[in-house]
């Protein structure tokens, strides 16, 4: 049986285990139907025309794990941002891990997406915002609306600020020799309020996992939001991050993607400004090596006009991995005075090593500035030369020409200790000791 | 100290340097003179070890020992110092992280640990304000929208640092303004000693004036056509380099 449908007979199983009386089970219902008729995107549809997911299909994945599990905190700390305090939402196995969360619903909620699916108390917000910005045509957006049960759910009520980040944390233990994970995130941030987010899915083992997340992300006017993505994941473990931002008036929403591991790995990313002097950023860095493969696909939609958006995204691929950055801007006839920038830089290191870029703006406005630039390179001779001339050798002289090169992604990371993190993770990939303290 | 011998270098297929003779003993100061398009900055970048050259014919043995297989961090760690025409841009990394890899992974290949982070600042403050620069200034991407100056000034700050046996400065006075320019002769006045030699390549008479030469030498077509004293120089402001030309003719 391949993997689409088994995951259509998987649905009924599905159902004996949610309360199919609840209104979003007709919104799952309905998801269902979309993926079973569109099924997995294969590489003939344009957006997917780099990424092949054949082989992810034919492995016999595991849809529900069998057993709890348990992990000490000791063993995975070095996976949370431990250097500060934060509030944690921790799966393991997709289950929820009460003993490694720290969850709150003093002033916020910082808590589970099964909750809020599930009491009365959390209805109306589920009514307004759950499956609102998510794509109802996309398939393996649908495919997680269908499976939707767990998962973070975040509400910041107006004019609050949590006091610490968020860490959502996805542990895969290996108990399954492969398991599918569908964690389904609901983000909401009311009118000037904030939030830091911090998302990273971790397998333990080598044994295979597929991830296949939805995260849905409301800025009410003047929300700040910033939200982080780090993925460092064995090599064994692919990601598919569907994420929807819907912003309205002067709310300010920046996604960090730090793409370092895993073996495959899809970002889409969705913003919609719905709002005036809407500001909407992202940001990515990629550093690739062996046979790993990264897609960033983005998409602004600029609906109303007087918004800015900025993307930059930086890669370095090295040995036989590939990547792709597709840039998506919309910008409709009523969105004057739109200002969207858009920058994707790579360098490669390798001979086999393979990029493709690609700008893809539809302006439909007249009054706006729109500027994209794709450059594709190797590291500059002279700098390396230079480098060396001052006594650094030339691996190192390598490294911290990829290291400055990636270096101003980083320089609008607001938490210092993840900044540090990242620092640390790139000087790591890129297998060198750099001489100062990162 | 350094002794070069019929040097002939070339670049795809291009003969540039067509063979030098040179020696520079320990305090001595040397000034490379000639038009452009002499070979100049060529002679510089092959001491300095840069690959794209091909050293075809020749040697430069410095302190007895032959650089031929040297990478040009090798040629660093051994007291080989060049300061840029053109220093390169690197943004992202600032002038002191940068200062703080170059020192220390010296000291690596010399087999020393790491420098303390206290003595380190003494000294990155020490030589900064020989050269009188901000304090601010270091904290920035290195050369990155730096003017003229401040990148040769910068230039001159790290040969400070790394405290060369043989400096070789490429055209450190183009760009500079007067008074940045009596800051960087000054600076590697002071740097000058009995143990260490500077050889100073040069369009103009004018940087030669504040760094006095022992030597000049005068550089045409990839060879060293005149050598004389300080007021082999002087003669050249007067004359112009066609007379060198020409007597290289005859």
């Amino acid at each position: 049986m391949d993997l689409k449908d088994k995951l259509i007979s998987s649905f009924m199983a599905f159902e004996n285990n949610v309360d199919i009386d609840h209104p979003v089970h007709d919104v799952r219902t309905e998801a269902m139907k979309n993926f079973e008729k569109r099924g997995f995107p294969s590489k003939k549809e344009e957006a997917w025309k780099y990424t092949s997911l054949n082989s992810l299909q034919k492995v016999d994945f595991s849809i529900f794990p069998k057993e709890e599990n348990t992990l000490e905190y000791k063993n995975v700390k070095k996976y949370f941002l431990h250097e500060i305090d934060s509030y944690k939402i921790v799966f393991i196995d997709g289950i929820y891990s009460s003993f490694l969360s720290e969850t709150t619903h003093d002033g916020v909620d910082i808590c589970l997406m099964s909750s809020a699916l599930t009491k009365p108390m959390y209805k109306p917000v589920i009514d307004v915002y759950f499956n609102k910005v998510a794509s109802k045509d996309e398939s393996l957006t649908s495919l997680n609306t269908a499976f939707s049960r767990e998962g973070a759910y975040i509400y910041i009520p107006k004019n609050k600020m949590p006091k610490k980040p968020v860490e959502i944390v996805h542990f895969a233990t290996g108990n399954e020799a492969s398991l599918l994970l569908q964690p389904r995130n609901l983000i909401i941030v009311e009118e000037n309020a904030e939030l830091q987010v911090i998302e990273r899915h971790q397998s333990l083992t080598s044994n295979e996992v597929l991830t296949n997340s939805v995260t849905e992300i409301f800025a009410a006017k003047d929300a700040v939001v910033d939200y982080y993505k780090v993925q460092n994941d064995m090599a064994s473990a692919s990601l598919i991050d569907n994420t929807y931002v819907n912003q309205r008036n002067k709310s300010l929403v920046k996604v960090h993607t730090f793409s370092f591991g895993g073996k495959l790995t899809r970002n889409n990313l969705n913003f919609y400004q719905n709002g005036e002097y809407v500001d909407s950023t992202m940001k990515g860095v990629t550093i690739l090596g062996e046979k790993q493969h990264v897609d960033h696909h983005t998409l602004v939609h600029h609906i109303e006009p007087n918004c800015e958006s900025h993307q930059d995204y930086k890669g370095i691929y090295g040995e036989n991995s590939t990547g792709v950055f597709n840039g998506k801007i919309i910008v409709d006839k009523i969105a004057q005075k739109t200002n969207a920038f858009q920058q994707n830089n790579n360098i490669l290191v390798s001979d086999r090593a393979t990029i493709n870029t690609k700008p893809q703006l539809e302006i439909f406005a007249d009054d706006v500035k729109c500027s994209h630039g794709c450059t594709i390179g190797q590291l500059d001779e002279d700098a390396l030369f230079y480098l060396q001339t001052r006594g650094i050798p030339k691996k190192e002289a390598r490294a911290l020409l990829m290291y400055a090169f990636a270096n101003n992604v980083l320089e609008s990371v607001r938490i210092p200790e993840l900044k540090a993190r990242i620092n640390k993770l790139i000087a790591k990939k890129l297998g060198v000791r750099l001489g100062f303290d990162l | 100290m350094l002794k070069i011998t019929d040097l002939h270098a070339q670049v795809e297929d291009k003969e540039i340097l067509r063979g030098i003779d040179l020696l520079v003993n320990t305090g001595e100061v040397h000034a490379i003179m000639g038009p452009n398009g002499s070979g100049k900055s060529t002679l510089a970048a092959v001491i300095a070890g840069k690959e794209e050259f091909e050293v075809t014919k020749g040697s430069v043995v410095l302190n007895g020992e032959d650089l031929e297989d040297s990478a040009p961090e090798e040629r660093a760690h051994k007291g080989i110092f060049l300061s840029f025409q053109y220093p390169v841009e690197i943004p992202g990394v600032s002038v002191t992280n940068f200062m703080k890899t170059a020192i220390n992974e010296s000291r690596k290949a010399r087999g020393l640990e790491d420098m303390p982070a206290n003595e380190m600042l003494k000294l990155i403050r020490e030589k900064s304000e020989m050269l009188e620069i901000d304090r601010k200034f270091l904290s920035r991407s290195l050369n990155e929208g730096f003017s003229g100056g401040e990148k040769k000034r910068n230039e001159i700050f790290q040969m400070a640092m790394l405290e060369p046996k043989l400096a070789i400065l490429d055209e450190t006075d183009s760009g500079l303004d007067i008074d940045a320019l009596r800051i960087v002769a000054n600076g590697v006045n002071k740097l000058k000693s009995k143990d260490n030699a500077v050889i100073v390549i040069t369009h103009y008479q004018r940087l030669l004036e504040y760094i006095v030469p022992d030597f000049v030498h005068v550089l045409h077509n990839g060879k060293i056509v005149k050598s004389g004293g300080k007021e082999l120089a002087l003669e050249l402001e007067e004359k112009g380099y066609d007379w060198i030309k020409n007597e290289a003719v005859v």
